[in-house]
């Protein structure tokens, strides 16, 4: 697994209390994960201040899951 | 008329979590105060406060992890918190968590705070100038905003009745459950979750309030002598935080799930000083007049009064206003009727103070003992009021009368009963 990932991965569980195993590629934030429209924002916040970069707000509406992100972040950073 | 009656208490103050905790410290004159941790206070001029005193939870210190949950609390301001924990006690006090949709309806929330997320407003103003509109949390404003303790409490109960919040400085906790005993009494609802909550104890909060020269600032090496309502040497109030909740109920209400009722909501009287922003007139007309509405309500003459639970801030001013309004008030009865200060033990809770002394005034009603004024070493005017010095007043307690008095010259006072 990528760095990237990991790092995702680090910032979803410490943001939205989830356990671990549940932050896997396929899980929805909202969805599988328990967060709300805020709770979305700001992890998209917590990413941008994580790899040093800007996620316009259209771009931030396409990241709905995991993968999304690490997807995101790895073409992006 | 419908009756309203007192059936769940909460506490969360500078003396201890949880109302037997913090009653019997404050019977046995304990001072909260001391020396400000949450921050370095040493540029300014005042470094003491009344800080709610954390721990593991045991022995009465307050462990947030017990109420909230920490992913929860990283989304809003400290008073939301205290208001949380205070509630949850309340409720569970009262037995009151119904789950039909009916009862749910007729449960309403009024909790006010005087200044709400003020530490989270002046946090994220450094954000914005430093690091720009793009680091500003999307919970900064629920998280500041002070009818979500209202909005918090209803959500994690489903209590689905009149939510609303009262901001009305020093006043806000004693206006809270005037307002809350009126939406009962006039049939808005049956159960209100009612009460104020505070979390000042920031670099703002006691930079703001020192430049208004109301705090304490001659005892910073002596924190527990620096509340002394009505004493020669007083210069000023201590900051408190923390929180006081009360489950009201309309009484036929009360009685027929037979829950304990700890005291009646007689009366509430309101008035306005229209005089100055932070100053009491001093004639203390406006206190004055807050006291006979709530006679008034109550239809209760002042003989009737055993017990009073004072503003009294121990700023130099507005005790002695006080004081005079109250002697004004009960005439020849004075010399009946014990009345002290607690803010002399806990400090001001500003717009928790009204709703934390109200709860006072229950258990003084509950127990027939008046809390003690500490500090009162040397009285800076005569008065027939016995002014409970340094200890607890055995006395018997039928009914209490409890006054906050606001900046903005915004003054409430509210009247319990024995059942």
């Amino acid at each position: 697994m990528s760095d990237i990932a990991e790092r995702v991965k680090k910032i979803v569980v410490e943001h939205l209390s989830v356990d671990e195993d549940k932050v896997v590629e396929s899980a929805s934030f909202i969805d599988d994960l328990g967060a709300d429209s805020l709770d979305t924002v700001e992890l998209v916040m917590a990413f941008e201040e994580e790899f040093g970069i800007e996620i316009p707000d259209d771009a931030a509406e396409s990241i709905q899951t995991v993968g999304d992100a690490i997807k995101f972040i790895t073409e992006n950073s | 008329m419908r009756r309203v009656v007192v059936t769940g208490l909460g506490l969360l103050t500078p003396l201890a979590c949880g109302v037997d905790e913090t009653w019997s410290r404050l019977l046995a004159g304990k001072s909260g105060a001391g020396r400000i941790k949450h921050f370095d206070p040493s540029h300014l001029a005042c470094h003491i406060a009344c800080e709610i005193p954390l721990g593991d939870g045991s022995d009465g210190t307050f462990n947030p992890d017990d109420w909230v949950p920490a992913k929860d609390r990283r989304k809003f301001d400290r008073f939301i918190t205290y208001a949380l924990t205070a509630a949850e006690q309340a409720v569970r006090d009262a037995g009151w968590t119904p789950e039909d949709e009916e009862a749910r309806q007729r449960t309403g929330v009024l909790i006010g705070s005087g200044i709400g997320g003020v530490e989270s407003i002046a946090e994220t103003a450094v954000t914005l100038k430093e690091r720009g509109p793009r680091r500003v949390s999307p919970f900064f404003i629920p998280g500041a905003l002070i009818n979500l303790c209202s909005g918090q409490v209803s959500i994690r109960y489903g209590f689905k009745g009149p939510n609303h919040a009262v901001v009305t400085a020093c006043s806000t906790g004693a206006h809270a459950i005037g307002d809350a005993a009126r939406l009962i009494r006039h049939g808005d609802a049956d159960v209100m979750i009612a009460g104020g909550a505070e979390s000042p104890i920031c670099e703002i909060g006691v930079a703001g309030f020192a430049a208004c020269k109301a705090l304490s600032t001659a005892f910073n090496d002596q924190p527990e002598k620096a509340s002394r309502p009505y004493d020669r040497d007083r210069d000023g109030f201590v900051m408190g935080e923390g929180a006081g909740i009360v489950v009201l109920e309309e009484y036929e209400h009360a009685k027929a799930r037979g829950a304990k009722i700890y005291a009646e909501v007689l009366g509430y009287g309101l008035s306005g000083d229209a005089y100055h922003i932070t100053s009491p007139a001093p004639d203390g007309d406006g206190g004055f007049r807050s006291m006979s509405a709530a006679l008034r309500d109550a239809g209760l003459t002042p003989s009737d009064i055993d017990y009073v639970n004072a503003h009294g801030t121990s700023t130099p001013l507005g005790d002695e206003i006080e004081l005079g309004a109250v002697a004004r008030l009960l005439g020849d009865a004075a010399k009946n009727v014990t009345m002290s200060s607690t803010k002399s033990s806990i400090g001001h809770l500003l717009g928790a103070a009204g709703a934390v002394e109200a709860i006072f005034c229950a258990l003084a009603i509950r127990d027939q003992v008046a809390p003690p004024t500490l500090n009162l070493d040397n009285p800076s005017v005569q008065t027939d009021l016995d002014l409970a010095p340094h200890k607890a007043v055995r006395r018997r307690i039928d009914v209490a009368l409890s006054n906050s008095f606001g900046f903005g010259g915004t003054n409430a006072s509210l009247i319990l009963g024995k059942v």
